[in-house]
């Protein structure tokens, strides 16, 4: 990632570098000091977040969550040491540290959650600040098309998980998630336990990239190396994984789970590690390494057993330790050499020795080669795997046995070609990395050294504790390095031959991998974009229809929707009561009459094609309406109605002396579809106003204004002191929005060009 | 006397709903004006009729004497009367303007915010 970009001088980054490097550090000494509580059982604290909704921002903290913790702080604190070099000069550096921290918060947020609707929140700032690292070299195209691509993946898989939890959250009736792991028999034997399970497997796969989602997760390498480790391998990936291992007490042990879980792992693990051979970017074989390693985790998680969570806590140490250790070198020797291409990079170690030293010993333990860590987790694997009952202990040895053999293999390709033979050509001068950008991957390495040769210390503070709150239960775990002569044994030195076999004849077997993937028909990335591109097509065509910028067709709908819905629900609920109280009132000869000539009124309007005409019939409309507010007591409103009415006619006379006449009579056709629109709203609106007519009468709200009027008021005219006294600030509104209109309309008619219209001086035709 | 000014309200709505469907802004505007109308007489009604009582408190009494009609809707129509000339004029400058700028009132020739729909094209 030698990118060309303006260098800016600082040292270790300068103040952001610093900051970014101390927050994590000091973190993990907080939670290193808080190991020896945790070993014994776990910590829970927490205060109330949103208390109307019953989320608490509670903390869990166990031995799951605590190795979590230890792994985000600790490769934290080497990966923004390494950051202060590898991108330090960056223009955008302190960005970088800003969504770096907050990826940090987010992950710690995660895995301390013990509320299911915290966790929520803090998985989505994981995936956000996943998208803004992903996309953090934001000038080319395909970051952001990575970065897009993760988002929408894991956003989706995050709203479906939110579905999850919320079911999960109402069925146990409580959020709290150390109050729900006890509740595991009664929600597994709920009728809702498989949607449940099929929601947060949704968020869990596609979050740790199990095929069918994997395909982002080698696209997310768009990012900076440290990022990549980091993010993409040793901590945020694994959230699917946590989720898996802390709800395994709440939904784990059922056949579902079992075969779904020990089905997509296995296969993701296997196919990953074939892909990572196809590889010749020594960045995208340990991309794919990282899948299978994600689908090996699933699969011992799956299996469920004592040995198999154990194997699986174990091997989740394993791989964040080497993994994030060889991102890292790769980053030293693409930032050293500028190519990470392993048909290209040789020799490497006479150049750059503590690089070599480094990616052997994070290799080595990726191979699973005693003593390292890598071979204990590796024995445990296969004990767990042939633990098994059943079918179940073939499928998960076979998928164990071929995805080590491959591993072996690409730790080869990755860190032992590379170093051996005579310095090759590169674009760049190999050189050694500077400390910061060392340290990190040496006590990476170191670690899966002495981890490997005391089995016990991490056994007693890490897996025993971290395998216990997977489990729900407490048993002592110790871990050996030398197990005695037995199967496990057997089909480790069976993995190493096999890998041998493998690595030796690599090149041909990526040729033939090539060849095989340029026929295959198959293809995820390019899938995904066609499921974008039909998307787009969806939108488009749907926005065509919908919003086709046609008025008419807009009020229709609108009209049509309020026709079908009010309607729907008069008939639905049966509304059909016609009571005595609908009519107490007589019509007198005037009333009827003042009524019909307002019908009169509007029809002239609307069958007029003169403008003046059909003034002349609005103002009848409004006289009609005026003089039924005068009829039944309202004198007030009539008085109102008749004032504006005249200003209605004044403006309306004003403007039409500038605009074109109605349509001529020949244009003005009958349209028979719009008078059925019509036909249905008018009568929807006389239907629901003769069922309100026809029902019961509440009175309250006026019988406290006539009450409250004078005593309280101070006024006689109670239509008055409602709107000056008790609902003064609607008053108010009110005249707020026929200033705005008046300020609107100003606005419109400011600097208008008188246009010729034509017919400007002509007269009315009528 | 409640079922024919129901009627009316829903004869008054229909015609309204039938010009403000028409492609002419004129027309249009004529609908808005009736729908306003029929939409106040919907409140209206909402609080029953009473003739010959306005809601008035004689001079020294503190309540009114005898029974009155209802007060509550008749300020809210009053508001919604107000409220709905405010729109109207600002309906009526907005077509005015349109005219000038556009040189017609007929909505589907009003294109330049939303043009016919074309292909959808992809923005990469």
């Amino acid at each position: 990632m030698a990118g060309d970009y303006p260098k800016v001088e600082r040292v270790m980054g300068g103040p952001a570098g610093w900051v970014s490097i101390l927050f994590p550090a000091i973190l993990f000494t907080y939670f290193l000091n808080l190991l020896p509580e945790v070993v014994e059982g776990p910590v829970t604290a927490g205060f109330d977040w949103v208390p109307a909704l019953g989320v608490q921002m509670s903390v869990l903290l166990d031995g799951l969550s605590m190795m979590f913790a230890l792994l985000i702080t600790g490769i934290g604190t080497a990966v923004t040491l390494y950051s202060c070099h590898y991108l330090g000069d960056h223009p955008h550096y302190p960005r970088f540290v800003c969504y770096l921290l907050m990826f940090m918060v987010g992950m710690l947020g995660l895995v301390l959650a013990n509320d299911l609707i915290a966790l929520f929140v803090f998985w989505e700032v994981t995936t956000i600040s996943s998208y803004l690292l992903i996309g953090f070299n934001a000038d080319q195209a395909s970051s952001r098309r990575s970065a897009l691509q993760a988002l929408l993946v894991t956003g989706a898989g995050g709203l479906i998980l939110l579905a999850g939890l919320i079911v999960l959250g109402s069925i146990a009736g409580t959020f709290r998630i150390s109050e729900i792991l006890t509740q595991g028999d009664m929600i597994r034997a709920h009728p809702a336990y498989g949607a449940i399970l099929i929601l947060f497997l949704a968020g869990a796969f596609t979050k740790s990239a199990q095929v069918p989602f994997h395909f982002w997760l080698p696209n997310a390498m768009a990012a900076p190396t440290p990022v990549s480790a980091y993010l993409h391998s040793a901590t945020m990936v694994k959230a699917g994984v946590f989720l898996m291992a802390r709800m395994n007490p709440v939904l784990g042990g059922t056949d579902a789970w079992f075969w779904i879980l020990i089905l997509f792992g296995g296969v993701t693990a296997v196919f990953a590690s074939v892909m990572s051979m196809r590889q010749t970017d020594i960045k995208q074989v340990l991309a794919y390494t990282t899948l299978m390693a994600l689908g090996t985790l699933t699969m011992f998680i799956g299996a469920g057993t004592h040995y198999a969570i154990m194997a699986g806590m174990l091997f989740l140490l394993v791989h964040s330790l080497y993994k994030a250790a060889l991102f890292l070198m790769i980053g030293i020797v693409d930032h050293s050499t500028g190519t990470r291409d392993a048909t290209v990079l040789r020799g490497l170690s006479k150049a750059m020795p503590l690089t070599g030293i480094a990616a052997a010993l994070a290799a080595l333990s990726m191979a699973g080669i005693p003593p390292l860590l890598g071979f204990v987790g590796k024995e445990y694997m296969y004990k767990a795997g042939m633990d098994l009952p059943g079918l179940g202990a073939i499928w998960v040895t076979l998928m164990t046995f071929a995805a080590s053999a491959l591993m072996f293999a690409a730790g080869g390709i990755v860190a032992w070609r590379p170093f051996r033979g005579e310095l090759a050509e590169t674009p760049h001068h190999a050189h050694e990395g500077s400390w910061p950008m060392l340290a990190g991957p040496l006590v990476l390495g170191a670690l899966s050294l002495i981890f490997g040769l005391f089995p016990g210390i991490p056994g007693h503070f890490l897996i025993g504790p971290a395998t216990n709150a997977v489990e729900g239960a407490v048993h002592e775990v110790h871990l050996h390095l030398w197990g005695g002569i037995n199967m496990a044994l057997f089909l480790s030195i069976l993995t190493f031959i096999a890998g041998w076999l493998l690595y030796r004849n690599h090149e041909g077997i990526r040729a033939r991998l090539a060849a095989f993937e340029a026929r295959s028909p198959i293809d995820f990335d390019a899938g995904w974009d066609r499921l974008l591109d039909g998307f787009k097509d969806f939108a488009g065509w749907l926005t065509g229809i919908v919003q086709n910028g046609n008025l008419q067709r807009y009020l229709a709908v609108t009209f049509t929707t309020f026709a079908v819905l009010v309607g729907g629900t008069y008939l639905v609920r049966g509304a059909f009561e016609v009571g005595p109280r609908l009519i107490q009132l007589g019509a007198h000869p005037v009333q009827w009459s003042v009524l019909l000539l307002m019908i009169a009124g509007s029809f002239l309007v609307v069958s007029t094609t003169s403008r003046m005409t059909a003034v002349a019939g609005l103002g009848v409309v409004s006289v009609g309406v005026a003089m039924v507010f005068i009829m039944f007591s309202a004198p007030d409103v009539a008085i109102t109605q008749l004032l504006v009415e005249v200003l209605i006619i004044v403006l309306v006379t004003l403007v039409m002396l500038r605009l074109p006449y109605l349509p001529p009579r020949s244009e003005l056709h009958f349209r028979f579809g719009h008078a059925i629109i019509a036909t249905s709203v008018g009568a929807v609106v006389t239907l629901v106003l003769i069922a309100m007519l026809s029902g019961p009468f509440d009175r309250k709200l006026t019988d406290y204004f006539e009450q409250t009027a004078y005593p309280e008021a101070h006024g006689r005219n109670i239509v008055n002191v409602i709107l000056v006294d008790f609902r003064a600030l609607d008053t108010f509104g009110e005249i707020t929005v026929v200033a705005i209109a008046a300020i609107g309309a100003l606005a419109l008619l400011r600097g208008i060009k008188t246009r010729n219209t034509g017919n400007q001086n002509g007269s009315e035709e009528a | 006397m409640e079922l024919l000014l129901a009627i009316t309200t829903g004869v008054l709505t229909a015609v309204a709903v039938y010009l403000m469907l028409s492609k002419n802004l004129l027309r249009y505007l004529w609908g808005l004006v009736l729908l306003s109308n029929a939409v106040n007489f919907v409140i209206f009604l909402g609080g029953r009729l009473t003739p010959g009582a306005p809601p008035l408190i004689d001079e020294g009494d503190y309540a009114p004497a005898g029974e009155v009609a209802n007060a509550l809707p008749q300020a809210l129509v009053l508001t919604a009367i107000v409220i709905s000339f405010g729109l109207m004029a600002f309906a009526l400058a907005l077509i005015y303007r349109t005219y000038m700028t556009l040189g017609t009132v007929t909505s589907t020739e009003m294109r330049i915010a939303e043009p016919r729909p074309r292909k959808p094209e992809s923005d990469e």
